[in-house]
């Protein structure tokens, strides 16, 4: 059992507001020597927000902050480094090009006659990696190295930098292989051996039954918890950080009880061990006319990444996908949208919008692009499809010209369904198509899930809030670290989900 | 009413991409009118107009092309360096096909009387004016294959051109500078139907290159790649295709423009022939209101508008009696002046002016 009479970080009654969000709420968590802690929460918990405060970057508006019982108030990164607070982040912020010793040492190099001594730097680097049992060449660019050997040399740089008393490590495995992370959980331990605590941010949950002592669960800003790993079951852990009780269901789950006689029982698709290596495992999948089709998980258990392999995103590298009756031989967006499918992409600035086109513009995009380069849909038509999507989905915009940056993200979400509605697809694929919208918007997106499936249309409808996928779906694949898991159809209870979210090993 | 009107006519029309480019060209010809005497002067000489108005318009023509195929490129949010020398390259090409002998190419009958004969060509003229056309789009291929499916930067991907085409023009020519008779060629660049032929030619391909983009979806999927490429790829757009038409139609002004440049000197000069237009194509597109370096809106008059604007200054500073060799720094200037109008700062200014006088006229 670790220490816990003696807490490294105390944080009490954090609070942190931004414009429009309330980020952090009354947030207790505190730091034992020598422990590993794990942090988590879905996505918005406040995880980053409670670190950014915690390592200077964001100033609490309320709370205090005691190192090793004394009250600080930490200024800055810098300032938290000084304090023995070390961060290593999701992306490895090294530089690839510099070499393996550079990177561990740069800033405390060390000097003979004012000029760097490279031999002693090279021997010291690698000491430093001996320590986490990394045994390489530092003279190597670091970027020759794998992700693995990046995240050990940014480790050793947040050790040495700092002489830490606390380790801060955000998500870390989430671009390792098993092996790797298999290393990295052994530097882990080591480093808990010599009294070193541990925060590890991870979306995975095996690792934190893994590797850590205590778990911190945050939801929407506020503290549901801290516990001692052992103490508390998978499924309870999955529980806490979704807030789910069993709720009424509102009159959507009539109106789906009501669509589901609407499914036929010809296919419109069907994959067959389609699967990409490094992505996701192999999957079948079948989808009928008329069906709603929930997909299941936690972020990275592979949601998006089948998305991009029914659009074409990504080409698998193994099985068959059939599509209306014929092989997909062509993966591309351009392809899937001739054979009637639609993806609404997770990350709408980057993958959905284009800020500087009119809301016309946006919305008639795809069924220009069906239509070809030369076959330009005439102005009348685009302003009347225009017309019809805003009144239709309620876009509020001052007018169809209006640069579609202007809008709120809740319309900016409008304005990308309408794309792909005014497409015509017989698939839309909805990938986390209520993340960071109001309320309001997100019941009427479901709504329109719903009257889509009435229509004959089929949807596949992703999201991070079960309690959505529950209402919408006929059925529902669960998802686990990269691969189908388990299929759920007709009347399904929530906490067989919830248990094959969290994995029957719990 | 009155007040409100012209706040917000103001408004308005600073909104609107042309009113800087119209605006400069407005305040260059003004300060024309007062400092150089004769300047609006038009004189009418065997059919032919003469004057310094005409001598902007044709001055810029080959910038005008050049902006066209350019805008677009910038629209994607890439830039071609090697406008230039593309140029020299079809310039070459129309010069070799005209007259070969420099080639080491045996010609039936005297090559003296030959080549002053201003009515022989070795080729025909429909070929000596298409093949440099296509040979300026498969260069401008060429850079798009690079861009677009080699991922290379823009800038870096142009470059080699930029500096390999030279050499290509001067092997082309045996480094010759070939001298041409030929006057139907010659009547690209220095014929006259009231104005300058070649001012004719600017507008075909002005309006050919509008109707291309603005009368098919091109134009709109050329902003939507340039602002966000991501999107448009999942949008169902071939962003690599478009990419690549930018390239190959700013390759084909780039001839177009080479063959009127060599055409005005009658001589295929690899070394001289659109020596640093690249640079002027881009800041007339600059000028013209697109954005460089970010991609997304662009506007094919505001860019030809943006040459025109170069010309005017340039040519009022020869009237004026200032050294070629000065121009340059003058150039610099007109650079300078445009990265200060362009800047948010500025703009927020000059919009700013009708709300002031909104509240002044409170005030009062």
């Amino acid at each position: 059992m670790s220490d816990t009479d003696h807490d490294i970080v105390v944080m009490t009654g954090i609070d942190k507001s931004f414009p429009g969000v309330h980020a952090l709420q009354n947030v207790d968590f505190s730091l034992a020597k020598g422990e590993i802690h794990a942090l988590v929460g879905e996505n918005g918990a406040g995880k980053s927000t409670l670190i950014k405060v915690l390592t200077g970057v964001e100033r609490p508006d309320r709370g205090t902050i005691t190192l090793d019982g004394q009250p600080v108030v930490v200024r800055s990164p810098l300032h938290a480094q000084d304090l023995g607070i070390s961060t290593v982040y999701q992306e490895v912020n090294l530089c690839p090009n510099l070499t393996v010793a550079e990177n561990i040492l740069i800033g405390r190099q060390p000097t003979k006659f004012g000029r760097v001594d490279w031999k002693a730097m090279n021997i010291r680097a690698k000491e430093l990696l001996g320590e986490l049992e990394v045994r390489i060449d530092v003279t190597q660019p670091l970027g020759s190295y794998s992700v693995a050997i990046q995240q050990m040399a940014a480790i050793a740089r947040a050790l040495v930098i700092s002489n830490a008393k606390a380790l801060i490590l955000d998500e870390p495995t989430s671009s390792l292989t098993a092996h790797e992370t298999a290393q990295l959980f052994r530097v882990m331990r080591k480093l808990k051996s010599e009294g070193i605590a541990t925060v590890f941010i991870t979306h995975f949950l095996d690792q934190v039954y893994e590797v850590t002592d205590r778990v911190t669960v945050l939801r929407n800003g506020t503290l549901v918890g801290t516990y001692a790993t052992a103490s508390v079951s998978r499924l309870d852990l999955i529980k806490l950080m979704l807030g789910r009780t069993l709720t009424t269901l509102d009159d959507m789950a009539a109106h789906k009880i009501v669509t589901r006689q609407h499914i036929s029982s010809e296919t419109l698709l069907e994959a067959d061990g389609v699967g990409l290596s490094n992505s996701i495992e192999p999957f079948d999948l079948k989808l009928h006319p008329g069906e709603v089709l929930g997909l299941a998980g936690l972020l990275g258990s592979g949601r998006t990444e089948i998305a991009n392999l029914l659009f074409g995103i990504d080409k698998p590298d193994e099985g068959t996908l059939t599509v209306g009756g014929s092989l997909v031989k062509n993966f591309s967006p351009a392809g899937s949208i001739g054979r009637g499918v639609a993806l609404c992409p997770e990350d709408r600035k980057d993958q959905g919008i284009v800020g500087d086109l009119s809301v016309r513009e946006n919305i008639i995009m795809a069924m220009q692009a069906s239509k070809g380069w030369f076959k330009r849909l005439n102005s009348r038509d685009q302003d009347a499809i225009a017309d019809r999507y805003i009144k239709l989905l309620n876009i509020a915009t001052p007018s169809a010209e209006q640069a579609v940056k202007n809008l709120s993200g809740g319309n900016q979400q409008k304005v990308i369904l309408a794309r792909w509605l005014a497409a015509n697809p017989r698939l839309l694929i909805l990938d986390e198509p209520t993340r960071g919208i109001d309320v309001g918007t997100k019941a009427d997106i479901q709504r329109l899930v719903l009257t889509l499936a009435e229509e004959g249309k089929s949807c596949v409808f992703i999201s991070s809030e079960l309690d959505e996928v529950l209402r919408t779906s006929h059925r529902i694949v669960v998802l686990r670290d990269r691969a189908k898991v388990s299929e759920f159809v007709g009347q399904v209870d929530e906490k067989e989900i919830m248990e094959a979210i969290a994995g029957s090993a719990a | 009413m009155k007040r409100g009107g012209f706040s917000f006519v103001w408004g308005q029309m600073t909104e609107s991409r042309l009113f800087l480019p119209i605006a400069v060209l407005c305040l260059i010809l003004i300060f024309d009118f007062f400092f150089i005497p004769g300047f609006f002067n038009l004189t009418f000489e065997q059919g032919h107009l003469y004057g310094s108005l005409i001598d902007i318009l044709r001055n810029s023509v080959p910038t005008v092309i050049l902006a066209m195929g350019m805008t677009l490129v910038i629209a994607t949010g890439g830039v071609d360096l090697s406008v230039g020398a593309v140029m020299a390259i079809s310039s070459s090409v129309a010069c070799i096909m005209i007259n070969p002998s420099i080639i080491g190419m045996n010609l039936s009958g005297n090559i003296g009387d030959l080549i002053n004969d201003p009515g022989y060509s070795w080729a025909p003229m429909w070929a000596v004016i298409l093949v440099p056309l296509i040979i300026g789009t498969l260069c401008g291929l060429w850079n798009g294959v690079l861009v677009s499916y080699g991922r290379i930067q823009p800038m870096v991907a142009t470059l080699i051109l930029m500096i390999a085409g030279r050499g290509i023009a001067q092997l082309i020519t045996n480094a010759v500078k070939i001298i041409i008779f030929n006057d139907t060629y010659a009547y690209l660049g220095n014929g006259w139907i009231i104005l300058p032929f070649a001012v004719y030619l600017a507008l075909f391909v002005f309006v050919a290159a509008w109707l291309l983009t603005r009368r098919t979806a091109i134009g709109m999927f050329v902003e939507s790649v340039g602002i966000n490429f991501r999107a448009s790829f999942y949008s169902g757009i071939n962003e690599k295709k478009i990419k690549l038409f930018a390239y190959a139609f700013c390759g084909f002004c780039a001839g177009f423009a080479g063959l009127i440049a060599g055409s005005s000197i009658r001589t295929s000069d690899a070394n001289q022939i659109g020596l640093y237009t690249e640079l002027d194509a881009i800041l007339a597109v600059v000028i013209g209101g697109t954005v460089m370096g970010a991609g997304g809106r662009f506007s094919l008059l505001g860019s030809a508008l943006g040459a025109i604007v170069l010309y005017a200054t340039i040519t009022s500073m020869y009237a004026m009696g200032i050294a070629a060799s000065a121009i340059i720094a003058v150039k610099a200037v007109v650079v300078i002046a445009v990265i200060l109008l362009y800047s948010s700062q500025v703009q927020t200014m000059i919009r700013g002016i009708g709300k002031q006088s909104v509240r002044r006229e409170v005030a009062r």
